[in-house]
């Protein structure tokens, strides 16, 4: 162990209590800190992950016109095929070809506008959880099936039950006329009211004869393995399409610019939150090493004396810090990781949190998610600052003179 | 007696200020440490308190009214079947109590609109005008041409995003369509005579204005409406008065407050109290290490002068005042300061904070574009007599210990 480092030890503990409250201080801090990153981190994760695989997907291929002005001529033509080469490049199933149709839906009793979905039965499943969510009845089977699967809220408004028909009534691509009745093969459940109440879906063949789409659909949704492949998986389907000049890849954030705002807003009023905590600690560290160098202000007069240079003293004072910041450094990551962990595991919620959840597509409880990142993140910002704290206190050292120093009081 | 207690008070006043600015430095630190947190602790609560506020105020805007009264099976299966009658005398009675503000009736219905390029579901509310500006609509979102006349008024109000959706405009005629008891699928034209923008553009999309008779008489519905709207002065206390209300209704309808026909917007309030408190109290525990530190310093460099205090006489609860009232002034300099300051800084922001930025994010959380901080006189008295109080008692351990030197060991430290 070299002097310095022995010195500092023993200096920080001549004053046992005084270190143990400014490490005490970043223990607490760090200890939240760890804490809230993982929980903001496991929630935005699950809110992104929730909302897209429901039913947006990870990115979609559009006609360019189609994000801003999603109007049924905004189609583009041969979708199935594109569909299928897109498969075969990325070599995976996670791709499906969708229309999207606005029809007046009409049982016996109860008549809603709504929108209407195409989609390819062989490949929705592994785009969207919501075919696994059928409580009732199966999903389809055949493209060109004159069958409909709705939400459950919305079979409870219909009036409607596995086996019954459905009159569809609206306009077809070119304008013209377009109606068909269709049975009633599947209900679903997804907890989530807005999308039991209006999501309504048919197969795309189907789809394409009853709205005169001809060959055509309106997007390609493709999921990535994990998000954060995402990029990636986006630059590859870019190639494949990009000789279709009328065609565009949307990822999520653009899809979903809400998700992505909302993560942003929240970020930055947690982010605010955390510099102060940071700061007060700052100003803790500040004070004590202020402290400690002024109270040895006799001692360093007669080192400086005795031939030590001030650079070392400075060094000294820095290096006390740093055994402090270590220290907090260590204990607040553990306790906050033992925190979180606990957490993650069991789960946490607090009053109000369920009615707020729902808006986001998030469960009832929320599990923090552990990573290194969510772990260093904090308590490294809260060491660097103490350490940048006591260059002032240590700055002041090269202002000494030994003299006078040395009969300071 | 009296003399006395105010003759001490003098001299730990006088010993305690002056012990404070004894080592500047450190009181100076401590005050920015203490300033900087109460700014953030009133601050923050401002700016949170605002967007809960527009986001309460938005909501209950759209529900809309503080209090509704629904078909029983309405809110489940908004349709037309699931109508009620229009108040009667009992209810009409009890709407005059002086806590209501307005009330109206309104048909609100699905509906499908048409232009000649698109076509689009949407919600038909069929209105008073005059009683829905006083709960609801806002005239002055009107972009172009008039808000309806009267509840006979042919005419359609709809919002901007719709216009451009349907690719339709001002003068233009519209077809909505909609189902009547008996499910007969009925039309009408309509003349758009308004275009209105919205705070929240999804809303935009969704509603369309019409007259309640025009609406009425195309539904076949004679008199009937779908819901009955009531407001108050202020939402905090709706809870007050809608007993009476409920009362008056009876058994048959589904009378609801706010905080429960939307329990988000309920859930949010009850969370921002919470939220208040919880961020005030960790900013003071983060503040807490620093001020005990700094009176533990203050009690270890001048032992050797406490225990000569002692050896003179001085009563050891004196010694403990004495250090109380030190933490006291630095903890009262210093909200003095972060007040002014949180205060001075929420002023200029009065105006609103653009996050139009964030527009969508904000709307998924049910808040508008601009945020209104919302400086609340019961939130600066909580944060300042958290820190007064907590602080005295966190303080109260160094000054204890203060109290229990022993004189003859004080002494003698060097």
């Amino acid at each position: 162990m070299n002097i310095t480092l022995r010195m500092a030890w023993r200096n920080l503990w001549r004053h046992k209590r005084r270190t143990w409250l400014t490490v005490g201080a970043m223990i607490f801090s760090n200890l939240l800190l760890v804490f809230l990153i993982s929980l903001q981190f496991g929630s935005y994760r699950m809110m992104i992950d929730n909302t897209l695989r429901s039913y947006t997907g990870h990115m979609q291929v559009q006609n360019k016109t189609y994000n801003d002005d999603p109007k049924i001529r905004n189609s583009f033509a041969a979708i199935i095929p594109l569909a299928d080469e897109i498969r075969h490049q990325l070599g995976t199933d996670s791709v499906a070809a969708r229309g999207v149709a606005f029809a007046m839906t009409s049982s016996k009793q109860r008549s809603y506008g709504l929108q209407i979905i195409g989609v390819e039965p062989d490949f929705e499943t592994r785009v969207s959880t919501l075919p696994g969510l059928i409580n009732k009845g199966h999903y389809f089977t055949d493209i060109n099936a004159e069958e409909i699967i709705i939400g459950s809220v919305l079979a409870r408004n219909l009036r409607v039950d596995i086996g019954d028909e459905l009159t569809l009534l609206g306009s077809g691509r070119d304008g013209s006329f377009a109606a068909g009745i269709v049975i009633v093969t599947a209900i679903f459940e997804s907890g989530v009211a807005d999308i039991d109440r209006s999501m309504a879906q048919v197969p795309l063949g189907y789809f394409q004869s009853l709205f005169s789409m001809g060959d055509g659909g309106h997007n390609i949704v493709i999921n990535a393995e994990d998000l954060p492949l995402v990029p990636l998986v986006q630059q590859n389907v870019n190639d494949i399409v990009h000789q279709r000049k009328e065609l565009a890849v949307l990822g999520w954030n653009k899809l979903q610019p809400g998700l992505k705002q909302a993560i942003q807003a929240d970020m930055a009023s947690a982010w605010f939150m955390y510099a102060v905590l940071i700061v007060l600690v700052a100003f803790s560290v500040l004070n004590t090493q202020l402290m400690s160098v002024l109270e040895r202000t006799r001692e360093f007069g007669t080192m400086m004396a005795l031939g030590v240079k001030p650079i070392r003293l400075g060094s000294l004072v820095i290096t006390e810090t740093f055994i402090m910041s270590s220290l907090g450094l260590a204990i607040g990551a553990v306790l906050g990781s033992a925190l979180a962990y606990y957490l993650s595991i069991v789960g946490f919620s607090y009053p109000g949190m369920e009615e707020m959840a729902g808006k986001f597509n998030l469960p009832d409880r929320m599990y923090p998610s552990l990573s290194p990142l969510s772990i260093f993140l904090g308590p490294g910002i809260v060491f660097f600052c103490s350490l940048l704290a006591s260059i002032y206190p240590a700055l002041r050292l090269f202002f000494l003179q030994p003299v006078s120093a040395m009969k300071a009081v | 007696m009296f003399r006395k207690s105010r003759a001490h008070f003098d001299v730990i006043f006088t010993l305690a200020w002056r012990y404070l600015w004894r080592n500047h430095r450190r009181t100076l630190i401590m005050l920015a440490a203490i300033t900087v947190g109460v700014w953030a602790m009133i601050f923050m609560t401002a700016l949170m308190r605002g967007m809960v506020d527009d986001m309460l105020l938005n909501g209950i805007r759209n529900l809309p009214g503080e209090i509704q009264i629904h078909h029983p099976q309405y809110r489940d299966d908004p349709s037309i079947n699931n109508s009620i009658d229009p108040p009667d005398k009992r209810l009409l009675q009890a709407l005059q109590i002086p806590e209501v503000q307005a009330w109206t009736g309104r048909v609100r219905v699905p509906a499908v609109i048409s232009s000649e390029r698109d076509s689009r579901g949407i919600t038909l509310l069929g209105i008073e005008p005059e009683s829905e500006v006083r709960l609801s609509f806002d005239l002055d979102s009107i972009a172009a041409g008039r808000f309806l006349k009267n509840s006979s008024d042919h005419g359609l109000v709809i919002g901007a995003k719709l216009a451009e959706r349907l690719e339709t405009r001002l003068g233009k005629r519209v077809v909505i369509m909609s189902q009547d008891p008996d499910n007969n699928i009925v039309d009408r034209g309509f003349r758009v005579v308004g275009i209105y923008k919205a705070k929240m553009a999804s809303l935009e999309e969704l509603y369309v204005y019409a007259g309640l008779e025009t609406v009425q008489k195309l539904l076949h519905l004679d008199d009937q409406i779908s819901e009955i709207a009531i407001t108050g002065e202020n939402y905090r206390n709706t809870a007050n008065w809608y007993p009476q209300i409920k009362q008056a209704t009876g058994e048959n309808l589904q009378t609801l407050p706010w905080y429960e026909a939307d329990t988000y917007l309920g859930a949010m309030l009850a969370m921002m109290d919470g939220f208040v408190l919880v961020w005030i109290i960790v900013i003071f525990l983060a503040l807490s290490f620093g001020l005990v530190n700094t009176l533990v310093m203050a009690v270890f460099e001048r032992t050797r002068e406490i225990g000569l205090m002692q050896a003179l006489g001085m009563h050891p609860t004196m010694i403990l005042y004495q250090i109380l009232m030190e933490s006291f002034l630095l903890l009262f300099i210093g909200l003095l300061i972060g007040n002014v300051l949180a205060v001075s800084t929420i002023i200029p922001l009065q105006d609103g904070i653009d996050i139009s930025a964030v527009a969508q994010g904000m709307e998924m959380m049910g808040s508008s574009s601009m945020l209104y901080p919302a400086l609340k006189l019961n939130d600066i008295l909580l944060a300042n007599s958290i820190v007064i109080v907590l602080g005295l008692l966190t303080s109260l351990l160094p000054a204890w210990h203060a109290a229990q030197l022993n004189p003859i060991e004080a002494l003698g430290k060097d």
